[in-house]
């Protein structure tokens, strides 16, 4: 099967709910599991009814997962234990430690705070990670003897990978979310050249050249640092894990240098935790951090303290972090209810926020917010939109392209609009095809195949040996023959003696020598130079070689005979039948010879 | 394929191997048993060392040799800073070496030997734990020597080997022994190291293929195979199929080699680890209850682990669970916090730790109780205050040649309540203990080696199934230090061949490789036609367009426009005469006289002035130019021959 299938469930011209289905080679694997935060109903999933109507086990040889982020992972417990799959999913060790936490905290609020239904409960995340295999970065792993997959360092956040997927001689690279520059805690994404025949990335900021990351940095303390200063409050909403704690390092040591005293809380009983789990996968941060762990824990931080739900009323100024990072639910909403109305205060969204979201609502300029119980909250605050989500930007999609040189690329995980000119970029620019399927449209992408043959040696070093002893000329293309040997477990291409040998057979050499008679005075070798001479020029492209009295065009002979002092010559022209075009051809040539 | 030997100790081994126009060294193993025939480095002037009478042979008056070699009972020592045995340089120039793999971090110690001063500009493989720990014991050599510098350096007593008492004079090689390199040269060194992940393939310049795969022994500790399409070879370092902390030994990907080379087995053949580590305990145990201290020389990392966690148990089932245990190393701080950071590379009982998130190893438990208390040198900050006593003190060097098990021996030599107990396995204790006797001090000999005993690697072998297994000369006979234990050898294997190997030695390997691989482009294969020759064997040519880029070859369709787009055929088989004949006749050439002479069959046409020459396996066809006449004489021939 030449082609590669690329069917998104979610994240086809879309952000949120990443879930591919990709196909090649006779295997199907699933690329993420993500839900959308936007959507209280089914909408939340990806549509697994695409795959079976029931338990999907059977369709699927493996899944796997780029990163903890829930828009990646947060189908996995309802896709493995409602749905139903009992395959392999692979995800790195520090996403297989995270994310039961994240999910876990999602389904508390869903069913805890939203009383929803019909969702995944506690045991089942747990019976989902026992499913879970975990791995190393650039460890090859096979899942079954045809299905070989690879993890590359991702940046993004903790334990983020990208995945090299290899099945027979087909490749894909699935990027997951990734970021090409390094910033405070991790490191930038990294990929060989392994031309794949499909690079499917992320396209998040597709549109976007980001401005330089101390800009942002010193413009988001600048306005952080003013608010505090006039005694407002700053509500920044954030994940636990992830962009909380380059912003948490960043304003620890912004405080430590200007003295500053408004409190910093962090809205978590997992900051503890989670830091935990960057001192433990320290080896997946930034060199820098990385270099000094042992001196200093970077995550240890004097100024930020743990913050309590009484503080919201607190007067004076402070800087609250709160999850969850797109106001969707939980204390962020909480905070922002009683904080918006205040014109005084601030709210930072530092990421990207899916629509539906109040904080997608905000960022487009909405005044009001209405919620579900006819409350209406307005909005005097300021509202910032800083973009530290750490996502490759179009520049550094371009680099990445530039670095694995794939053959195809599919984009996700992006607005439709922006992924178009985004496309129109990469067709441009590396010539190369560029897709974007929509949800539940299937792009197609055939592949060159190649077929693996054993070759004998002597054949090859045969050939390697002619080559060399041309002189050098970047026209000539080199030429292999051989027979393929083709035995019922076996199968190999050999020089034409050794595979009679190797299939017990004799061959039969058939040999013609045609004699032609001309009139040249002189002696026979004369007559053999300018023989010589006239072959080259009639046969441009062969080998003309004159040794011993015998001239040898290719593997076609031709000898003089006759004496000195006779003006008749014999010409003989000898060749076997495999150059009988050849032969011919010279014996055509030498016959119509009239006059020297 | 070429394997030279370039270290004389299995323990510190140090290859090269030769394959497919690659030069690549397997580990770099640094001897250190020169060292016990130096005097120890004290930073704090010693007495008793100090003040050992001076030595010289018998019969020499040699001034120069004057206060080289100081005595201490029937052992002579040189006064000189410690020396090393580095690789043997003299059958290979490290400039042509391209690729350096390393096993583990006690393989390394001889990196900055090769790889610096050299012309050496290769590339250097190992695991993220190997070169971080590894990094460890290398820097932490440089400062336990630098820290006592001495003013001379002793050389002339290389003269005078031979007429020094034993061991002295059975030193292996003495006028290769090399100074210690500076950190300039480690930091150099270990930056060239590329970093890899268990079962990662990496590719070496398009000509092989190397896969670290886990060997069990210590963290990041890896057996290297290395392949190409057709070949394969296993190199088999420290491995150990015990249950400790690292990840557990991958015997899959070793299977079935061409050549298994197999060095670095156990160094107490005899014992067994478990019952050394139950022996450690008690002495432990005993030494404290009465009152007296226990010093444990050991490496800043390894075993050392599984010591911390396993004595802080049986301490507190003991009841002397309020003895402290130091543990003084240059790198003792960092020795802990990357332990704990590597969770990838341990045990999965280990690794499941860091998902609650826990500590893998409960070393980090015991400095937050105050347990383990770890410092840099006796004499930081801090450490006199914290000292007390009875207590357990981990510190290095366990050849005690230099480090602060020095100055401790020194505090605790002559109280027969204290316990000095050996673990290390790399150096003979009494040897060690010899330039500080008399001794009051007890002394306990617990060496635990967790690498493969003889049982093991056997069974390993049988196993593994190579067809050639490579061993060093000495696991082909019984130790030396049991000579009647004639099981403690690699036995004979059916399926396998051995070949021996010692020091200096250069062997051939028995690998022939007559394969490779092309890739045919799809329209190259639609051009097949299989003809089948005989039941389950068919045969067809291949013809086309050859592309060598990365030594990966791609046959591809000659393109259209090209005059050699022909399908060249082979005809096999016998001519059978009588139908040839018909048929020549039924082509109106009815002259032909046929004459058989020996094996051949020679058929004149007279009318037409042409001979045709039958044999078995050729035909000869000899006309003149009338290419009417040959062109039916081959249709007729073609006709009457099989091709493919
Ligand atoms: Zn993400």
């Amino acid at each position: 099967m030449p082609d590669i299938k690329v069917t998104p469930l979610g994240a086809g011209q879309d952000v949120g709910r990443s879930c591919l289905l990709l196909s090649m080679g006779g295997k199907n694997i699933m690329l993420d599991c993500g839900m959308h935060m936007g959507y209280n109903d089914e909408r939340r999933f990806p549509d697994f009814s695409y795959i079976a109507d029931g338990p999907i086990t059977a369709f699927i040889d493996c899944v796997i997962i780029s990163h903890f982020h829930l828009d990646h992972c947060g189908a996995l417990p309802f896709m493995s234990e409602m749905i139903g799959y009992s395959g392999p999913i692979y995800m790195t060790h520090p996403t297989k430690a995270i994310a039961p936490i994240l999910l876990e905290d999602m389904r508390k609020v869903s069913v805890e705070k939203k009383g929803e239904q019909n969702f995944f409960t506690s045991q089942m995340i747990k019976d989902c990670m026992k499913k879970v295999v975990a791995v190393t970065l650039h460890q090859s792993v096979m899942v079954d003897t045809d299905i070989e997959i690879k993890a590359y360092y991702a940046g993004h956040v903790l334990g983020a990978a990208m995945f090299w997927i290899k099945v027979g001689n087909q490749s894909v690279v699935y990027t997951g979310d990734y970021n090409m520059t390094p910033d405070r805690h991790l490191g930038a994404a990294w990929i060989d050249k392994c031309r794949p025949d499909l690079l499917i990335s992320e396209s998040t900021y597709a549109t976007t050249i980001r401005d330089s990351k101390r800009c942002r940095e010193k413009d988001f303390l600048k306005k952080v640092h003013e608010c505090v200063d006039r005694g407002g409050k700053v509500l920044i909403p954030v994940f636990a894990l992830g962009r909380a704690q380059e912003l948490c390092i960043l304003l620890e040591t912004y405080w430590e240098r200007m003295n500053l005293k408004a409190p910093i809380y962090f809205a978590l009983g997992l900051t503890e935790k989670a830091n935990n789990y960057y001192k433990m996968f320290i080896t997946w941060t930034n060199q820098k951090i990385r270099k000094t762990f042992v001196q200093r824990n970077m995550f240890d931080f004097k100024h930020i303290k743990a913050f309590d739900r009484q503080y919201i009323d607190n007067p004076g100024p402070m800087v609250v972090f709160a999850t969850p990072g797109m106001l969707h639910a939980g204390l962020s909403l909480q905070i922002f209810k009683k904080w918006a109305p205040n014109e005084n205060n601030m709210i930072i969204m530092p990421g990207f926020c899916v629509q539906g979201t109040v904080g997608h609502k905000i960022l487009n300029g909405a005044k009001k917010v209405e919620f579900e119980n006819r409350q209406v909250v307005e909005v005097k605050m300021a509202v910032e939109y800083m973009s530290f989500s750490a996502h490759a930007d179009a520049k550094g999609i371009m680099q990445l392209i530039q670095h694995c040189e794939p053959r195809n690329v599919l984009l996700v995980h992006g607005e439709a609009a922006k992924m178009q000119f985004l496309k129109e970029k990469i067709q441009q620019e590396f010539s190369i095809e560029c897709f974007n399927p929509a949800n539940g449209e299937t792009s197609v992408i055939s592949t060159p195949v190649k077929i693996p043959i054993d070759v004998s040696l002597p054949l090859l070093k045969a050939e390697a040996k002619k080559f060399s002893s041309l002189a050098p000329d970047p026209k000539r293309r080199r030429t292999l023959h051989g027979v393929l040997v083709m035995k019922e477990n076996s199968t190999c291409l050999m020089d034409v003696d050794e595979a009679c040998k190797e299939a017990g057979i004799s061959r039969h050499v058939v040999r013609f020598t045609s004699t032609v008679q001309m009139t040249d005075a002189g002696p026979s070798l004369t007559t053999a130079h300018k023989l010589q001479m006239l072959l080259k020029e009639k046969l441009p492209l062969s080998s003309v070689i004159f040794s011993e009295g015998e001239i040898s065009v290719e593997t076609v002979l031709v000898k003089v005979e006759g004496d000195d002092d006779d003006d008749q010559k014999s010409v003989y022209v000898s060749w076997t039948n495999q150059d009988e075009e050849l032969g011919s051809q010279i014996l055509n040539v030498i016959t119509n010879i009239k006059q020297f | 394929m070429k394997l030279y030997c370039l270290s004389n100790d299995p323990n510190k081994p140090c290859h090269i191997l030769t394959f497919r126009e690659i030069t690549m060294m397997l580990d770099c193993g640094l001897s250190m048993q020169s060292l016990l025939n130096f005097l120890p480095l004290s930073f704090v002037p010693s007495n008793k060392l100090m003040n050992l009478p001076n030595w010289m042979p018998s019969d020499t008056t040699d001034p120069d040799l004057e206060g080289e070699l100081k005595e201490n009972g029937d052992r002579v020592f040189v006064d000189s800073p410690p020396e090393f045995c580095p690789p043997l340089d003299k059958l290979i120039d490290f400039s042509r070496v391209d690729v350096i793999l390393i096993s583990n971090y006690l393989c390394m110690m001889a990196l900055p030997f090769i790889t610096e001063g050299t012309g050496f500009k290769g590339r250097v493989y190992a695991t993220e734990p190997t070169l971080q720990i590894g990094r460890l014991l290398l820097e932490e050599l440089v400062v336990y020597i630098e820290q006592c510098p001495k003013s001379s350096f002793a050389s002339q007593w290389k003269n005078f080997v031979h007429k020094c008492p034993y061991p002295l004079n059975e030193s292996f090689k003495p006028k290769s022994w090399r100074q210690i390199y500076n950190m300039k040269d480690v930091n150099a060194s270990l930056s060239r190291i590329q970093m890899v992940g268990y079962n990662e393939k990496i590719d070496v310049y398009g000509a092989l293929q190397v896969i670290p795969a886990s060997s069990g022994l210590c963290l990041g500790s890896a057996n290297w195979v290395i392949s190409t399409e057709h070949e394969k070879v296993v190199y088999l370092s420290g491995s150990s199929t015990l249950t400790t902390h690292p990840r557990p030994m991958d015997h899959q990907s070793l299977k079935n080699a061409d050549v298994l080379i197999m060095t670095d087995l156990t160094q107490t053949p005899i014992s067994n680890p478990d019952s050394m580590l139950g022996v450690l305990c008690v002495v432990v145990g005993l030494t404290l209850r009465g009152g007296g201290n226990v010093l444990i020389p050991c490496y800043p990392t390894g075993v050392v682990y599984d010591l911390f966690e396993c004595l802080s148990g049986k301490m507190a089932e003991l009841g002397v669970s309020n003895c402290p245990m130091f543990f003084v190393s240059p790198v003792a701080d960092i020795s802990l916090a990357y332990s704990n950071i590597l969770a990838e590379w341990l045990s999965s009982v280990k690794q499941n730790k860091v998902y609650v998130p826990d500590e893998p190893f409960p070393h980090a438990m015991l400095v937050k109780n105050n347990k383990l208390k770890h410092f840099k040198h006796i004499y930081s900050d801090g450490f006199s205050t914290d000292f007390q006593e009875p207590c357990v003190v981990f510190c290095g060097h366990p050849s005690l040649r230099y480090g602060d098990v020095v100055q401790f021996i020194e505090l605790w030599g002559n109280n027969p309540r204290n316990c000095i107990v050996f673990t290390e396995p790399d150096f003979d204790y009494i040897e060690a203990l010899a330039p500080y006797q008399p001794l009051q001090i007890k002394v306990a000999h617990c060496a635990i080696d967790t690498s493969l005993n003889f049982t093991q690697a056997n069974k390993l072998i049988k196993d593994l199934k190579p067809k050639t297994l490579v061993v060093p000369e000495c696991y082909t006979q019984p130790p030396v230090s049991a000579p009647n234990l004639t099981e403690l050898v690699i036995g004979t294997h059916a399926e396998s061949s051995v070949i021996p190997y010692k020091w200096g030695e250069v062997i051939n390997l028995p690998l022939k490789r007559k394969q490779g691989q092309v890739y045919f482009e799809p329209n190259v294969a639609q051009k097949i036609i299989p003809v089948e020759v005989k039941p389950g064997i068919s045969l067809s040519t291949v013809t086309g367009t050859l592309n060598v880029k990365d030594n990966v070859h791609n046959i591809q369709d000659f393109s259209s426009e090209s005059k050699t787009d022909k399908l060249v055929k082979y005809e096999w088989g016998t001519l059978n005469i009588t139908e040839f004949m018909q048929k020549l006749s039924q082509e109106g050439v009815t002259d032909g006289k046929v004459e058989s002479l020996g094996g051949v069959v020679v058929i004149h046409l007279q009318d037409e002035d042409a001979l045709i020459q039958l044999e078995d396996n050729s035909t000869h066809v000899v006309c003149n130019a009338d290419e009417n006449l040959r062109t039916k004489i081959r249709n007729i021939v073609m006709q009457c021959l099989k091709k493919f």
